[in-house]
């Protein structure tokens, strides 16, 4: 049913859409669409219905989350809900712990490191080059549960228990995810700029610094933004870490949340309450998705094409 | 052996051309290449290392030999069940998120209006953290007020105990994941607006129609896209363990006992150092089998057009 019809080009018109798919058949192509429209639009509101969900009962009080049917549109809305949540439960803190403390070093020791790793794989040529970036992508390979008892064994005898150091200090050696993803796109970038500085006596460095990386801007964004959501939704690294309240990030302190809620017994309450936390650490991924969605989706596709 | 390879290499003369190409692409690489040796082979070693031990963190490692490996193998009553779980879930919920990936791609790529916005409604469950997506499914799904469950009730129809439910747990864990397909779905996308439409016009020519193009044209050209999201979800299904955790905490009955999660308890709630890193061993032998068994299948239905490339 024209699922595997190409996308149209600025050429392909109305008239000449549908005409190789078999009989040309107007009508036929026009209940394909129609068809497809409503697919698309029953996947996208079940896609989205979780997260409607959510906010909803964010603004529900209890008795309206036991509603049989389910109440779509509380009314009234609860709106206090975000701030009693919020401020009750010291929120502030915890997401200042996860940006500062935790994805903001993460995302700037990761892009460092990863660009400058990846320009050695992809830009200079050098014996064993292949050997090793084969090696770098093999270790994608190893589960994290094998470095983990090590890593965690190490960690506690150096005293970073509760604290960011096992999760931000190896960030900065790079990661060979993001290593891949900027080797990729550093390999599209033509030789002859760089050949042209290196004949004026530029080094390496230089080269690097003011040549491929401004033209690698987008990339490098990515890389950051990945880096940035991969700490802000990280769970088990901090699980493993961090057991002290002050220093939790928000994935942890939601979690905490429920417990807490439904330690004092308040469980209906708690939907609601737990669903507004929710709902803020939700927002920032989702308004920078939208805001980055073209790099973004770039990135992604880099990595498995020709992977 | 790449390694030792450049090793001799490098005391091979550094004023000669090569070798200074040499050192300079390893002072390049060098933040990966001390990280690889301190936060991989380090660690890889010494869970070897501990495998072979008991270690509560308190007393010294005491050598047990091959024990912890006897003792999950034959002793533990759980191990079992752990890994029925665990190869339950991860050979559904690889393919099956595949194909949910796929079809959405493919949907998304057909001629739409608002493409970028339906693929935004798609992707964004992959990028929403894993303690919020446990909490809503935890709540859309729960039994007595989950918004499933009480539109069912409000029907009259009986409810369905999704996630309460040895039975139904894992089904629902799956579900889950083929929700979250947004990164498939991306790299699927970008390899089907890669095909060039010669081949559909071809295709067409030769008489084919739009089921043929799909099985001959669309899906041997996607195949190694397929091959490459299968591996990452066959890697991450083996790892699975922040949504089960946080949504299922492995219950009911240990239906979602998976393997990270019983790996996870053995060392920070029994303080069983030992046992964790041999079960993180038999967990890399099992991921390793498993991706160079893909590999090697490969050959036979993954097609590369330019093979050169």
């Amino acid at each position: 049913m024209g699922i595997a019809a190409p996308t149209s080009d600025a050429t392909s018109g109305r008239k000449i859409r549908g005409t190789p798919v078999g009989r040309p058949g107007s009508m036929r192509s026009r209940i394909s669409t129609v068809l497809r429209y409503l697919l698309l639009i029953i996947l996208a509101i079940s896609f989205f219905l979780p997260f409607y969900w959510m906010m909803s009962s964010a603004l529900k009080n209890d008795s309206q989350v036991f509603t049989v049917p389910p109440v779509w549109i509380p009314r009234p809305a609860h709106w206090n809900n975000f701030s009693d949540a919020w401020m009750q439960y010291n929120f502030s803190l915890y997401t200042v712990n996860t940006v500062f403390r935790y994805a903001i070093p993460v995302a700037l020791g990761a892009t460092v490191s990863s660009a400058v790793v990846a320009y050695g794989f992809s830009r200079l040529r050098w014996p064993g080059r292949d050997a090793l970036f084969f090696i770098c992508l093999t270790t994608m390979m190893i589960p994290f549960q094998v470095t983990m008892v090590p890593l965690f064994i190490v960690f506690r005898g150096l005293g970073w228990l509760n604290s960011y150091r096992p999760l931000v200090i190896p960030a900065f050696f790079g990661s060979p995810y993001f290593i891949f993803m900027l080797r990729q796109f550093f390999l599209t970038i033509p030789e002859e700029l760089a050949d042209a500085a290196r004949i004026d006596g530029a080094n390496e460095l230089a080269i690097m610094v003011r040549i491929i990386l401004p033209l690698a801007r987008p990339a490098l964004v990515v890389v950051a933004l990945f880096q940035f959501m991969g700490a802000w939704n990280d769970y088990l690294g901090p699980l493993v870490y961090i057991n002290r309240d002050a220093m939790y990030p928000l994935a942890l302190a939601i979690n905490q949340l429920r417990s807490t809620l439904a330690g004092v017994g308040i469980s209906p309450l708690a939907y609601p309450y737990l669903m507004a936390v929710s709902t803020i650490a939700t927002l920032p991924i989702v308004i920078g998705f939208f805001f980055t969605q073209r790099t973004f989706i770039e990135g992604i596709s880099l990595t498995g094409l020709k992977g | 052996m790449a390694v030792m390879d450049l090793a001799v290499r490098v005391r091979r003369g550094i004023s000669s051309g090569a070798g200074k190409r040499l050192a300079l692409g390893l002072a390049f690489v060098s933040p990966w290449l001390l990280g690889f040796l301190m936060f991989t082979v380090y660690p890889v070693v010494s869970s070897l290392y501990y495998s072979l031990h008991r270690y509560d963190l308190l007393r010294a490692p005491v050598f047990l030999g091959l024990g912890n490996y006897i003792e999950i193998f034959t002793e533990d009553p759980t191990f079992g069940t752990v890994v029925y779980n665990t190869f339950y879930y991860v050979l559904l919920s690889a393919p099956l998120g595949v194909v949910s990936a796929f079809l959405l791609a493919s949907l998304l790529n057909t001629e739409i209006k608002g493409r970028p916005f339906f693929r935004a409604v798609f992707f964004i469950p992959a990028i929403v953290p894993a303690i919020v997506t446990a909490m809503v499914w935890s709540f859309l799904l729960n039994v007595q007020y989950g918004a499933i469950n009480a539109t069912l009730r409000g029907l009259g129809l009986s409810t369905i105990p999704f996630i309460s439910s040895p039975r139904l747990a894992k089904p629902s864990l799956i579900l889950i994941h083929m929700w979250a397909q947004g990164n498939a779905m991306v790299i699927f996308l970008a390899s089907l607006q890669d095909i060039p439409r010669s081949l559909y016009e071809a295709a067409t020519v030769d008489g084919a129609n739009a089921w043929h193009r799909f099985w001959h044209v669309t899906i041997p050209m996607c195949t190694p896209v397929i091959l490459f999201n299968l591996i990452m979800g066959f890697i991450g299904g083996f790892q699975n363990f922040t949504l089960p955790w946080l949504l299922t905490g492995g219950g009911p009955n240990q239906a979602t006992e998976f393997y990270a999660l019983f790996l996870y308890r053995q060392a920070f709630n029994y303080m069983r150092m030992g046992k964790a890193s041999a079960l993180a061993w038999i967990l890399f032998v099992i991921i390793v089998a498993f991706t160079v068994t893909l590999f090697k299948s490969s050959a036979r239905w993954v097609y590369y057009a330019g093979a050169g490339e």
